[in-house]
C-alpha cells in the first residue's frame, strides 16, 4: 500500500516535471510572457510542491496510526469494561487483539478480545481509506496551489531554492534527532528502572545478579523486603569494576605499543617502511571487532588456560586477560597512527634546537618532543579508552557473564556492554526490572563515554591550537 | 665515569630507544599476521564439501511410483527408505545400534538430495546410479584431517566402527571432496554440512543496501548546510558538537536506540534488514558527514567566488561547482563509512537479527542475519564444523571489506584535485 503510494508520487511529481517543463519552455519561446527564471525552475517547483507535502503526510499518518488506533482501541476497553484495568493488561489485551486478527491466536479467546478485533479490524480498514483520501487531496490541493503560483510568474528559482535550503538544514538536525532519540529511549526505561530501585543502590551496589529479577511487573506494589531483594540484585559496581579492569589490560597492551611503534613511524622510520607499516599496522583497525571476539574466545583464551595449567594456575577460559589483551591490539592503531600525527605536527624548530645542543634523537624525543606532544597524546589514548569501555563484541564472545568482583586477570569477569547484550537478546518483556536495568546502564555508558570523548576532544583541539 | 664511557651509553641508549620501536611495530605486524594467517589455516577446508559415492537404484516399487509423469507421485515419492536401504548396504553391521552409526554418516538431508537428482533425471528409473551424497560433519571433519584419530574412543565423536567405515570407503574410493557450494547458496542450519552463509550475504547487502540509501542523502545534505549556508549561531554550534559525538558514541548505544524506538515505539517488524539498516545509518551518519565536511572545505573559496562573479545564486554555486569538486572525498568516505556499518555486530543482535533464520531473505522485509552476526552466531556452536564455517565467513567478510576500503582509496586517488 505504502510502496504504490510513494511510486504513485514519484511517477507523478516525474511527469509533472517533464511536461511541465516542456509546456513552460513552449510558452517562453513563443514570447506570450517573460519567465522570471529557466523553465526548468518552474518544473523543480511544481514537482516538489506536488511529492514533497504528500510525502510528509505519508510519512507521519504512517507513524502515528499505530498509535491512535491503540489508544481508541484502549478507550473502548475501559469504557466496556466495569472495573480497572491497568497500563499493562491493556498492552496484553491490545497484543491478544492483534494476534487474533492476525489468525495466529492461541489461548483463551474472550469476548473483550473478539469484539476488540472487529473493531480492529474495522479502525484498519477505515485508517487505509481515509490515509489514500487524504494523501490525494494533498497532492491536489498543493499541486493546484503551485499551478496558481506558476500562471501568476512566481520567482520559480527562489522558491526552489527555499525548499532546497530548509531540506540542508532538516537534515543537519537529523544528527541533533538521533542524539535526542538516545537520550530520550535511554531515559525512558531508566527513569522507570530509576523509579524501583534506589539510584544509589545501583551505582554502589556489590552484587549483580538480574536473573533473580523475577518480579517481572514493577509497577505493581511490591513488599519492603522484595524492593530490598531487587536493589540487592542490581548493584552495578562488579560491572563498572569489570569494564575498567578489562579496559586498563586492553590499555597495557595497547599504550606502550602504540606509542612506541607511532614515535618510532613518525620520527625514524624511512619513506618505504612508512609506506608498507602504516596500513599493515591500519589492518587491525579495519577489522571488524566480532572477528576479534572469534579470535579472542577460540584461540586466546583456550592458549592462555592450556598455557597457565602447564604453569600450575587455574586460568579461566574466559580470562579477563584474553580479552583485555585482544581487545589492546584492536586498539594498537588508534594509538600509535595519533601518536604518529600529534608527533609530526610539534614544530620543527623544537628539534633542531635540541639536536644543536648536541643531544641524540632520542634524548629530543624523549626530552623536548615527547613533553610538547604530551597533551595530543593524552587526548588520543582518553579516546581510546573511551572504545575500550564501550567495545562490546570482544567481551560478549571472550568475557564471562558472571558478575565478580575481582582484581586477578587470569578469572572471567563480566563487562557493562556484554551484560546489556546479554540481558537484550532473545525475546524481552519491557515491564520487568531486568530489561530496564539494561538501558539504565547503557545510560551510564553513553554518559561515559560522552564525557571521555568531550575531555579528549577538548585536549586535542586546545593542543593543535598552540601550535597553529 | 670519563666522557667516552658516558657517550658509549648515551648511544646505547638511543640504539635501545629505537629497537623499542621496532620491537612495538613488529609485535603490532605479528597480531595482523597472527590474525590473517589462524582465519586462513581454519577457514581454507569449509569451501571443499565431503561426498560420499553410494550406489543407488531408483526401483519403481520402493519409491512407489506408478506412472513417471505424473508430478504429484514423483514429489511426493519415499526417497528417505531409498537411500537408507541402500546405504545401510555398503558396510556389513550385526546390530540396531551399528545400522544407526551408518546412517549417520550421511547428512540428514541425503533424501533431498536424490530427490533433486531423480527429479532432473527422470529417466533414471529402474536404473542404477553412482549418487554423491553429502557426508555428514564428523565423517567431513575426519576427511579432512581436523578430528585426530589417536585419542581414545569415548572422547572421539566418531566410534572405531565408524572409523573402519571410513578406512573402508577410502580404500574403495567412495569419497570425494568437491567445491562446497551449499557455503555461498544456503541459509542458516543445525548441521554444519548443510550451513551456509548465502542468506546472511544477502541480509548484510539489504541492511547495508538501507543504510546507503538513508544515510548518503542526509550526511551529505547536512554536510552541505554546515559547510556552505549555516550562519554562525548557537543553534550550528550544537549541531556541530553534536555530530563530533555522534561519532564517538558506542555502537552498542545505537542499538539500544533501534530497539527503544524503532521496534518499541514505531513498532517496526524485528529481525529485519530495514530495522538493522535504519540503525546502522544513523551510526554512520555522522561518519560520513564528517569526510564530506572536510572535502568541502578543500575546495578552495575562488571556486564559489567565480561562480558568483558570473551570477549564479548561492544554491547554484554550491550544487554546480562546490559538491562535484568534493565528490570523491565525499564518496569515500561514504564507502569507509559503510565498511565500519558492513562489520557492525552490536546494534544488530539488539534489534533482533540474531534469529535462526533458515530461508534466504528476499527483501529488507524478511527476517536475516548479517555476515558479523553470522560468525557470533556459529562461534557459539560446539561442532568443530562450525569453526571452519566461522571462519570462511570472516574470510568473506575481511574480503568485502578490503575491497570496499580499496576502492575508497581508489576513488580518492583517481578522481580527487589537488588544488595548489
Amino acid at each position: 500500500m505504502n510502496l504504490v503510494l510513494l511510486i504513485f508520487i514519484l511517477l507523478f511529481s516525474l511527469s509533472l516535471f517533464f511536461f511541465s517543463k516542456s509546456r513552460i519552455g513552449y510558452f517562453s519561446n513563443s514570447k506570450q510572457f517573460k519567465l522570471k527564471a529557466l523553465p526548468k525552475y518552474y518544473a523543480y517547483y511544481l514537482s516538489l510542491w506536488c511529492a514533497l507535502p504528500a510525502f510528509l503526510v505519508l510519512v507521519s499518518w504512517n507513524i502515528l496510526e499505530p498509535t491512535i488506533v491503540k489508544n481508541l482501541i484502549f478507550s473502548k476497553i475501559i469504557s466496556n469494561s466495569s472495573n480497572e484495568v491497568s497500563r499493562d493488561e491493556l498492552n496484553l489485551i491490545f497484543q491478544k487483539i492483534k494476534a487474533y486478527y492476525a489468525g495466529n491466536f492461541t489461548g483463551q479467546l474472550s469476548e473483550v478480545i473478539k469484539s476488540g478485533a472487529d473493531q480492529y479490524k474495522r479502525l484498519l480498514s477505515v485508517a487505509a481509506s481515509s490515509k489514500v483520501v487524504i494523501f490525494f487531496v494533498t497532492i491536489v490541493i498543493f499541486t493546484s496551489i503551485a499551478l496558481k503560483n506558476v500562471a501568476n510568474n512566481v520567482h520559480a528559482r527562489e522558491g526552489v531554492e527555499k525548499i532546497i535550503r530548509i531540506l540542508l538544514f532538516a537534515s543537519s538536525v537529523a544528527a541533533i534527532l538521533t542524539t535526542a532519540g538516545i537520550v530520550f529511549s535511554l531515559l525512558f526505561e531508566s527513569i522507570k528502572f530509576f523509579s524501583t530501585i534506589n539510584f544509589f543502590d545501583f551505582i554502589f551496589g556489590t552484587s549483580w545478579s538480574p536473573q533473580k529479577a523475577f518480579v517481572s511487573d514493577t509497577s505493581a506494589k511490591l513488599s519492603a523486603s522484595e524492593i530490598k531483594e531487587l536493589s540487592e540484585a542490581f548493584g552495578a559496581i562488579p560491572l563498572f569494576a569489570g569494564t575498567a579492569f578489562i579496559a586498563l589490560i586492553a590499555m597495557c597492551v595497547a599504550v606502550p605499543i602504540g606509542l612506541f611503534s607511532g614515535i618510532y613511524f613518525a620520527e625514524y622510520a624511512s619513506t618505504n617502511v612508512r609506506k608498507f607499516g602504516k596500513p599493515l599496522i591500519e589492518i587491525l583497525a579495519g577489522v571488524p571487532t566480532v572477528v576479534y571476539g572469534f579470535f579472542a574466545a577460540l584461540t586466546v583464551g583456550p592458549f592462555f588456560r592450556v598455557l597457565g595449567e602447564s604453569f600450575g594456575f587455574e586460568v579461566s577460559s574466559e580470562s579477563a586477560l584474553a580479552a583485555g589483551l585482544v581487545m589492546g591490539v584492536m586498539i594498537i592503531p588508534f594509538i600509535s597512527s595519533l601518536t604518529d600525527d600529534v608527533i609530526n605536527s610539534v614544530p620543527q624548530s623544537l628539534r633542531d634546537g635540541s639536536y644543536a645542543v648536541g643531544a641524540t634523537k632520542s634524548e629530543t624525543i624523549k626530552k623536548v618532543v615527547f613533553p610538547a606532544a604530551l597533551p595530543g597524546i593524552v587526548g588520543s589514548i582518553l579516546l581510546a579508552v573511551s572504545r575500550a569501555i564501550g567495545e562490546t563484541m570482544i567481551v560478549v564472545m571472550a568475557a564471562g557473564l558472571a558478575a565478580n568482583l575481582t582484581i586477578n586477570p587470569l578469572e572471567s569477569t563480566t563487562t557493562v556492554t556484554t551484560q546489556i547484550v546479554m540481558i537484550l537478546v532473545g525475546d524481552q518483556e519491557f515491564t520487568s526490572a531486568k530489561t530496564q536495568a539494561a538501558f539504565a546502564l547503557g545510560l551510564t555508558l553513553f554518559a561515559a563515554t560522552l564525557v571521555l570523548n568531550f575531555i579528549a576532544l577538548r585536549v586535542v583541539k586546545k593542543y593543535r591550537e598552540q601550535y597553529e | 665515569m670519563n666522557k667516552e664511557q658516558r657517550r658509549k651509553k648515551r648511544y646505547q641508549a638511543e640504539k635501545r630507544f629505537q629497537a623499542y620501536g621496532i620491537v612495538a611495530i613488529s609485535l603490532a605486524l605479528f597480531f595482523v599476521g597472527l590474525l590473517v594467517f589462524k582465519v586462513f589455516s581454519d577457514g581454507r577446508s569449509a569451501f571443499s564439501r565431503t561426498m560420499i559415492k553410494v550406489p543407488i537404484t531408483f526401483d519403481a516399487d520402493k519409491l512407489g511410483i506408478t506412472n513417471i509423469n505424473d508430478k504429484d507421485e514423483v514429489e511426493n515419492a519415499d526417497y528417505f527408505t531409498l537411500v537408507y536401504e541402500q546405504f545401510i548396504k555398503s558396510y556389513p553391521y550385526s546390530n540396531d545400534k551399528e545400522e544407526k552409526q551408518i546412517i549417520k554418516l550421511l547428512s540428514p538431508d541425503y533424501e533431498f538430495e536424490a530427490k533433486n537428482y531423480f527429479l532432473k533425471n527422470k529417466d533414471k528409473l529402474g536404473k542404477t546410479v553412482s549418487l554423491l551424497l553429502t557426508a555428514s560433519d564428523d565423517f567431513d571433519q575426519l576427511h579432512k584431517g581436523n578430528f585426530p584419530r589417536n585419542i581414545p574412543e569415548e572422547r572421539r565423536r566418531l566410534s572405531n566402527y565408524q572409523l573402519g567405515i571410513y578406512d573402508q570407503f577410502l580404500k574403495e574410493g567412495k569419497i570425494e571432496k568437491i567445491f562446497n557450494n551449499y557455503l555461498f547458496s544456503k541459509g542458516d542450519s543445525r548441521d554444519p554440512e548443510l550451513a551456509g552463509f548465502g542468506g546472511a550475504i544477502l541480509g548484510s547487502f539489504f541492511s547495508i543496501l538501507v543504510c546507503l540509501l538513508i544515510s548518503f542523502p542526509i550526511a551529505l545534505a547536512a554536510a552541505v548546510y554546515l559547510e556552505e549556508f549555516a550562519p554562525k549561531n548557537k543553534l550550528t554550534d550544537l549541531i556541530e558538537i553534536n555530530i563530533n559525538n555522534l561519532a564517538a558514541v558506542p555502537s552498542i548505544v545505537f542499538g539500544l536506540l533501534g530497539l527503544g524506538v524503532l521496534l518499541n515505539v514505531f513498532e517496526l517488524p524485528r529481525s529485519t534488514a530495514l530495522v538493522g539498516g535504519i540503525t546502522l545509518a544513523l551510526m554512520t551518519l555522522p561518519r560520513i558527514i564528517i569526510p564530506a565536511r572536510a572535502s568541502l572545505k578543500a575546495v578552495p573559496p575562488s571556486i564559489r567566488e567565480g561562480a558568483l562573479a558570473v551570477g549564479a545564486s548561492r544554491v547554484q554555486t554550491v550544487f554546480h561547482h562546490v559538491v562535484p569538486h568534493a565528490m570523491p572525498g565525499t564518496l569515500s568516505g561514504t564507502i569507509i563509512g559503510l565498511a565500519q556499518a558492513l562489520g557492525e555486530t552490536a546494534p544488530l543482535l539488539l534489534i533482533g537479527m540474531v534469529a535462526f533464520v533458515v530461508e534466504i531473505p528476499g527483501s529488507p522485509l524478511d527476517p536475516s542475519a548479517s555476515l558479523p552476526v553470522q560468525v557470533y552466531l556459529w562461534s557459539e556452536s560446539a561442532e568443530r564444523g562450525f569453526v571452519e564455517k566461522t571462519s570462511a565467513t570472516i574470510m568473506m567478510l575481511l574480503g568485502f571489506l578490503i575491497v570496499m576500503n580499496s576502492l575508497a582509496v581508489y576513488a580518492r586517488q583517481k578522481f580527487e584535485r589537488k588544488w595548489n
